[in-house]
């Protein structure tokens, strides 16, 4: 790319939980924000610019709420950007940060994204009669399930690969200490059993509703070749959207997620995926979505995706390690979830991803998607400068 | 710097109440009229941007639809804020300074008149001191022009602005408020919410406004006249209205002071003021003389698309410049209660 | 409100219940008032797009594939087949429909985009993809302006479609 080199330098997450009565929005957001100040080594008055995302405003009730976080993310006297691209926001909200830094326009720019979901009813924001369609909308689960089936049917993949993906991203889980679900005694057996929500999906196979924030402090190469602890360097970016219907689409395996994946490979010259990249943190808000992804995203070939999972090539210790940090499926504040896949890939490139550290991370990939499987936002961070 | 112009710009009728047509339909010819016009093929066009707000029409991912009017087949690099379009504007300002990419589409839309917008926006307030009290739209407004009087103004200085504007109104097509007021007939009306008459609120309004972008040698290959962006900036202030001076705007100051549009001479300047007395105190805080022409189309105290109005605003004066009306034009953007946010963007013509 | 509790004072205050009530008088819009005035009459009106050819249903007004306008008038049969569908298991705030109940995505003879209906008079675990439905439609005295004049679809018996079918649907 021919455009500013830029790293993160500092990462804050929150303790991911249902509720989060202990503090209020402003108080989330802040506390991840101070904690990615702080790994940077800044202050609040270094930062330039604040870009701040989250999905639908109606998840907490509050109409376009950067005016009133504004005072708390130290914002006054600053640009403020709001993003939101649906699911893909927290990923969408990042790569706008990086652009301001690449786009030379700022220095030290800090992102953050959030969701507190107690606060409203996530189902019942997503769930909205529209006036004139039958009302058959059940939340994500039954847009998403439908896609499910279709690809079960057209990978032959065995029912048994979802439910192992939900006790691979559990026990990661159980290795971050930031991560909303902690289950001990997950096995296959309490997926199997769990109840079946929106056929095929059970509810072991389903993220959690979360309350959250995660932070980035993104910088220039001045300000991330002088830290102490390494940044992550940014070496590609990529967003693609679709429309949500329009005749003869492919929802399960959208065109968009393959363009994004390419532009970005091609950004960082990967030709060779699978090899190339040491770990992903994929967003996977159903326990399908990883075979899924991995053949949308080029890590195996169409229809093959549900083989990786089964051979264990996306666990901890395999030669793709996916969502290290238990991923979606153990933390899901939604307009959140798309910065910490963002933000976990970055901190295992700086090697400060504790417990769930893959060794001799390299290269890792943060990947996002929103609406109706049409948004896309992608990054790969590497431990070393981009050449 | 990277040079970045504006090539072409479209808007909708503003109206009180499009009921025949959809968000989609309302959008999809001004943004098939500003690719158009712009000269560049829609499929060459790379990157994207819109700005809307899910809570005018009350149901989530308002901007998921408004994709449909794009045609967005092969997928597009596209992304959205929750926000005024001047400041999806802004984004895409941005991503052409990477350099990689020359041509950008950026577009607004919103229909105030599906809910009580006035009750709507009072939701955006603090959700722990304001919005439980419902403040509405107007009364705010009310308090800001209150603190701009006591500063030791009076209301025949607004007359004269409510005044020029409807006049300018009258002229644009594209307006929803057409008819003329005086500054004697005007001091005569009725308050609404004291300080405020009926003559200083906008009116309700359903619109969508669409501006492509294009940058360097792309632009300067063009045959049509481009309105050059010569710098843009936005700053917000502190939410609480009590935690500021309410009478000026530093943000608007500071962001003009960024965007290098203090002390130019500009011919023309768009004021995004959706109440009459925000004009006074953006114009003051933008230190505009009596030679700059402000809101020859009339304003957004005649026509309000609210998320669409901003981008009006820098695509009348952006307009203005590519019609030779202006050399130096401003256009400025605002957000948030009482002028919490603005936006300044200075235009020029020439290569 | 007038309800008193004892409050521990000391307590920290860890929620404010607020709520909020905004109502709305929604467009449908020109295509969509077209297709819904349609139902009334029992007529299913999709829409061709001019460019692709492709036909939509319900129409949306434009070819979301091609970013134009569509105007061309299609009616279609009641009848279609089941492309893909999920079993509703969860309660939500809202909801309007006994659970279990099963959403398909419905593909009509003659469109190219299927729409999520209700599945009815027929078990759960007996829905098929590729399996043939028809639209049964609301008592006269229930016709409603929307999708919802079309009570649910229910199987034909006819045999299944082969997945080759409609495999480009899924």
């Amino acid at each position: 790319m021919g455009v500013n080199p830029s790293a993160v330098v500092g990462i804050g997450q929150t303790k991911y939980n249902s509720v989060r009565d202990d503090v209020s929005i402003a108080g989330l957001c802040r506390e991840a924000a101070k904690r990615a100040l702080e790994d940077a080594e800044m202050s609040w008055s270094d930062i330039e610019a604040v870009v701040i995302g989250k999905a639908p405003d109606m998840f907490e009730g509050v109409v376009m709420p950067e005016a009133y976080l504004a005072d708390a993310l130290g914002a006054a006297g600053k640009p403020i950007i709001r993003v939101h691209t649906a699911g893909s926001v927290g990923g969408s909200t990042a790569l706008v940060a990086a652009s301001l830094v690449q786009g030379a326009i700022h220095e030290r720019v800090l992102t953050v994204a959030f969701e507190k979901q107690s606060e409203s009813d996530a189902m019942w924001a997503l769930s909205r009669p529209i006036p004139f369609s039958p009302p058959t909308l059940a939340g994500a689960g039954g847009y998403f399930a439908p896609l499910i089936r279709a690809y079960i049917r057209r990978s032959g993949a065995p029912s048994h690969v979802g439910m192992m993906v939900a006790v691979k991203d559990r026990k990661n889980a159980l290795k971050n200490p930031y991560a909303h679900l902690h289950m001990e005694d997950i096995s296959m057996e309490k997926v199997e059993e769990s109840p079946m929500l929106w056929d095929p999906i059970r509810y072991l196979e389903t993220c959690p509703s979360s309350d959250g924030a995660c932070a980035m402090v993104i910088a220039g190469e001045k300000t991330a070749s002088s830290k102490s602890r390494t940044p992550a360097w940014i070496h590609a970016t990529a967003m693609r959207s679709e429309p949500t219907m329009f005749a003869g689409r492919d929802a399960v395996n959208p065109r968009a997620g393959q363009d994004c994946a390419r532009d970005l490979y091609s950004q960082a010259g990967i030709t060779n995926p699978r090899k190339q990249i040491d770990m992903a943190e994929i967003y996977v808000p159903f326990s399908w979505y990883e075979p899924m992804w991995m053949e949308n995203l080029g890590f195996a070939d169409l229809g093959e995706g549900w083989k990786m999972t089964e051979e264990g090539a996306t666990a901890l210790d395999g030669d793709l390690p996916v969502n290290c940090s238990g991923g979606v499926l153990s933390t899901n504040p939604i307009g959140a979830s798309g910065m910490i896949r963002f933000a976990e890939a970055a901190l295992q490139v700086r090697s400060m991803a504790g417990d769930h550290q893959v060794p001799d991370c390299n290269l890792a990939m943060g990947h996002a998607y929103g609406g109706g499987s049409q948004y896309f936002a992608m990054w790969l961070v590497g431990a070393n400068r981009p050449t | 710097m990277r040079d970045v112009a504006v090539a072409s710009f479209a808007q909708s009728q503003s109206v009180r109440r499009a009921d025949e047509t959809n968000e989609v339909e309302m959008l999809m010819p001004v943004v098939a009229e500003a690719v158009a016009e712009s000269g560049i093929p829609k499929k060459e066009i790379e990157f994207t941007i819109s700005g809307s707000c899910d809570y005018l029409g009350g149901v989530p991912f308002a901007f998921v639809s408004g994709l449909d009017a794009v045609g967005a087949w092969p997928p597009i690099s596209e992304s959205h804020v929750e926000m005024d379009g001047a400041w999806a504007l802004y984004e895409a300002w941005v991503r052409l300074q990477h350099g990689d990419i020359d041509t950008a589409l950026v577009y607004s839309f919103g229909k105030s008149s599906l809910g009580n917008v006035t009750e709507v926006l009072s939701q955006q307030l603090d959700p722990y001191y304001l919005a439980p009290l419902w403040p509405d739209t107007v009364s705010l407004a009310a308090l800001q022009a209150r603190a701009w009087l006591e500063d030791g103004h009076s209301d025949k200085e607004i007359a004269e602005i409510v005044s020029k504007n409807r006049l300018n109104a009258s002229k644009n097509q594209y307006s929803q408020i057409r008819s003329q007021i005086s500054p004697q007939e005007y001091l005569e009306r009725p308050y609404r919410v004291d300080p405020l008459r009926i003559d200083d609120c906008p009116p309700i309004s359903d619109g969508a406004s669409a501006i492509v972008l294009v940058a360097g040698d792309r632009a300067r290959s063009l045959p049509q006249k481009l309105a050059w962006i010569k710098g843009i900036d936005h700053r917000i202030e502190p939410h609480s209205i009590g935690a500021r001076d309410l009478s000026v705007s530093v943000s608007t100051r500071l962001a003009a002071q960024k965007a290098g549009a203090i002390g130019v001479e500009v011919d023309v300047c768009e004021i995004h003021a959706p109440f009459s007395y925000q004009q006074a105190i953006i114009s003051e805080a933008l230190g505009l003389g009596a030679s700059t022409d402000i809101n020859p189309s009339g304003g957004a105290l005649c026509a309000n698309p609210i998320m669409a109005a901003g981008l009006i605003r820098i695509g009348e004066a952006a307009q203005a410049v590519m019609d030779g009306r202006a050399k130096t034009a401003i256009g400025h953007a605002t957000a948030g209660p009482c002028l919490q946010q603005n936006l300044v963007c200075l235009l020029k013509g020439g290569n | 409100m007038a309800e008193t509790e004892a409050v521990d004072p000391n307590a920290p205050v860890t929620k404010i219940s607020t709520p909020i009530e905004l109502t709305y008088r929604f467009t449908a819009g020109r295509a969509a008032s077209r297709f819904i005035k349609g139902l009334l009459d029992k007529k299913i009106l999709g829409q061709r797009c001019p460019e692709c050819l492709k036909v939509y249903v319900p129409p949306r007004g434009s070819c979301a594939a091609c970013g134009v306008p569509t105007q061309e008038e299609v009616e279609l049969p009641p009848s279609g087949i089941v492309t893909t569908f999920c079993v509703v298991n969860v309660p939500f705030y809202g909801q309007k429909i006994k659970i279990p109940y099963v959403t398909g995505t419905i593909l009509l003879d003659g469109a190219d985009i299927g729409f999520m209906h209700l599945l009815q008079e027929v078990e759960a675990d007996e829905v098929r993809m590729g399996m043939r439905v028809e639209a049964i439609w609301q008592d006269e005295a229930d016709m409603v302006p929307g999708l919802e004049s079309i009570k649910y679809f229910r199987p034909t018996g006819e045999p299944d479609a082969p997945y080759d079918d409609y495999k480009e649907y899924v």
